[in-house]
């Protein structure tokens, strides 16, 4: 039970992670109606761009909560640049084409920042700085509470909250809502919409930066293709939410955290990765809308 | 006369290779109700959205003596153009009262925003009651109703109605077309798109007959009531 307990918590921790990535498809699915292929590359680049940071500021060797707040703003502030400027020049191009020319796009996009990683960064993998010291805040009944683990559910929360204010008390996420229902309508109130897409982007991307600092904090080791598998993750957990939904993408990355931290505690950690495929496969079967997603009913 | 509001002048709109609009000449003029009738397919909605800059176009088409064929859609609000789309298109996901401020999206005045969302309000109670229901659950007459009061909460100096009877009951019909007839009284300019040409007709002070997007009739509404051709093609009578 206890276990249970301490599983029930990774689960969480990891659901959160997953679910900072999540948000950036479905954001972006929800305004273009396309899938980022992208994101988890941009997602790469917050990480390198933290470690870069924080040597050239030689604050690797000195952790504290100051490491942890210039990095996440560090992260946050490269990766919305690099998504703003993927928005910019490879898909806002592509604006009236046929989604599968877009799609294609994102594919060689993600590509290229891989590979480009690759030359850039170099393949070998490196390690991310230390962002703070990893101890035991609470230990009892056999649970064991980190700081990792508090700092990660904390700001990730912190991030999700943010989100939802923007997407849900502002005139701005007004926006984004009105463009991701119907561009053309939401241009007929004075809306730009591509402006609240280049702002969709810059959003969801920084959330995949905040991401980053997290994971690399987590489990340092950092390398050109490390959104490879996040990013798999991320997508099927915002497809089993139901793409396209805000509370969909969350309640998915929840499911795909939780469930993962069970598979590999009760069954096999060779099924780690399988499951993310296994649930793709299961939904898109049962469930392609995802769980909360929606078909909008239009009257005539 | 009245100064006019929307001027065009050789107006064309092509979809690929469909020349929707074929080189309209119209006009708008200040404090009117103008109907664009005609069938199916004529090319009413055509000419609101090339009016709104939907729809790139070739020609002239001035807004108040300024040519805005160059002017993005999301600028045209902002001088004045509002419009009630074909469809409504309200945002189904939002509720009745955040479709209403976004269609105050491009104002600044605090204050005459609240002002006009109380005007919307009492133009139409129904909408009063369903603040927060979200637009997507309406019937299709609060829609019309959203969609209507939407368009008048950005301040407009022209009001583009695409169909507003479209769908709804009889009465609910003679209702809103009392709206718009007292939305006029009270100055504002309306060019009405409607099947329901009689109605139109009879709230309106000119009217244009369309057909395959040109312009084969134009006079004041009274005149077309009585005309031959209107009435066996239109009214059905
Ligand atoms: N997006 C589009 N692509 C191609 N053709 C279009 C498009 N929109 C309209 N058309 C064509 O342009 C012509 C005019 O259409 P429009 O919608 O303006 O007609 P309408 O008079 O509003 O008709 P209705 O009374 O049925 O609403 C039609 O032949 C239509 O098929
Ligand atoms: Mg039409």
């Amino acid at each position: 039970m206890q276990d249970f307990v301490q599983h029930l918590i990774n689960g969480i921790s990891l659901g959160s992670i997953y679910a900072l990535i999540a948000l950036g498809y479905t954001m972006v699915y929800g305004i273009l109606k396309m899938i980022n292929f992208a994101h988890s590359d941009v997602y790469m680049v917050g990480a390198f761009a933290s470690y870069y940071v924080a040597r050239w500021l030689g604050i690797d060797s000195n952790p504290s909560i100051g490491t942890l707040i210039i990095l996440l703003l560090t992260s946050m502030f490269f990766c919305s640049l690099l998504g703003l400027l993927i928005e910019r020049l490879a898909y806002r191009p592509l604006r009236n084409s046929p989604k599968l020319n877009i799609l294609i796009t994102a594919i060689g996009v993600s590509l290229f920042l891989e590979y480009g990683g690759q030359v850039v960064f170099g393949a070998d993998p490196k390690v991310f700085p230390d962002v703070m010291k990893d101890f035991v805040l609470f230990s009892g009944a056999g649970i064991e509470l980190t700081s990792f683990d508090i700092t990660v559910l904390i700001v990730s929360i912190l991030a999700m909250f943010a989100l939802d204010f923007l997407i849900y008390k502002t005139k701005l996420g007004k926006a984004m809502r009105a463009v991701s229902s119907n561009p053309s309508v939401a241009s007929l109130m004075g809306v730009n919409p591509d402006r609240i897409i280049s702002f969709t982007f810059i959003v969801g991307s920084a959330l995949a930066g905040v991401g980053s600092v997290l994971v690399g904090m987590k489990y340092p080791k950092i390398d050109p293709l490390m959104g490879m598998m996040i990013g798999l993750k991320a997508f099927v957990a915002a497809v089993l939410g139901g793409i396209g939904s805000i509370s969909g993408a969350v309640l998915g990355a929840l499911i795909m955290g939780l469930s993962e931290e069970m598979v590999v505690a009760y069954l096999s950690s060779t099924y780690r990765d399988a499951l993310a495929f296994g649930i793709l496969i299961v939904i898109l079967i049962f469930k392609p809308a995802g769980i909360l997603g929606k078909y909008s009913v239009e009257k005539v | 006369m009245s100064s006019a509001m929307i001027t065009t002048e050789n107006l064309n709109v092509h979809y690929g290779s469909i020349h929707a609009l074929k080189g309209l000449n119209f006009e708008v003029h200040q404090g009117e109700i103008v109907s664009l009738i005609g069938a199916n397919g004529a090319g009413k909605t055509t000419t609101l959205r090339a009016i709104s800059g939907l729809v790139p176009v070739t020609g002239s088409l001035q807004f108040e003596g300024h040519d805005i064929t160059k002017v993005p859609v999301y600028k045209r609000v902002e001088l004045g153009i509002a419009q009630s789309p074909e469809g409504r298109g309200v945002f189904p996901l939002m509720s009745v009262q955040e479709n209403l401020e976004m269609g105050a999206y491009s104002r600044k005045d605090k204050a005459g925003i609240k002002k006009d969302y109380e005007m919307c309000l009492d133009l139409f109670p129904r909408l009063k009651e369903r603040l927060w229901q979200m637009a997507g659950t309406m019937s299709g007459g609060e829609q019309q109703m959203l969609a209507i009061s939407r368009a008048l909460m950005s301040k407009p100096k022209i009001l583009l109605l695409d169909e507003p009877s479209l769908g709804l009951a009889p009465l609910i019909v003679a209702q809103i077309f009392e709206i718009i007839k007292k939305l006029n009284q009270d100055g504002m300019t309306i060019l009405l798109v409607e099947q329901n040409a009689r109605m139109a007709l009879k709230i309106s002070h000119r009217a244009y007959v369309l057909e395959t997007g040109k312009i084969v009739m134009q006079d004041s509404a009274a005149n077309l009531l009585n005309n031959d051709e209107v009435r066996k093609a239109y009214l059905g009578v």
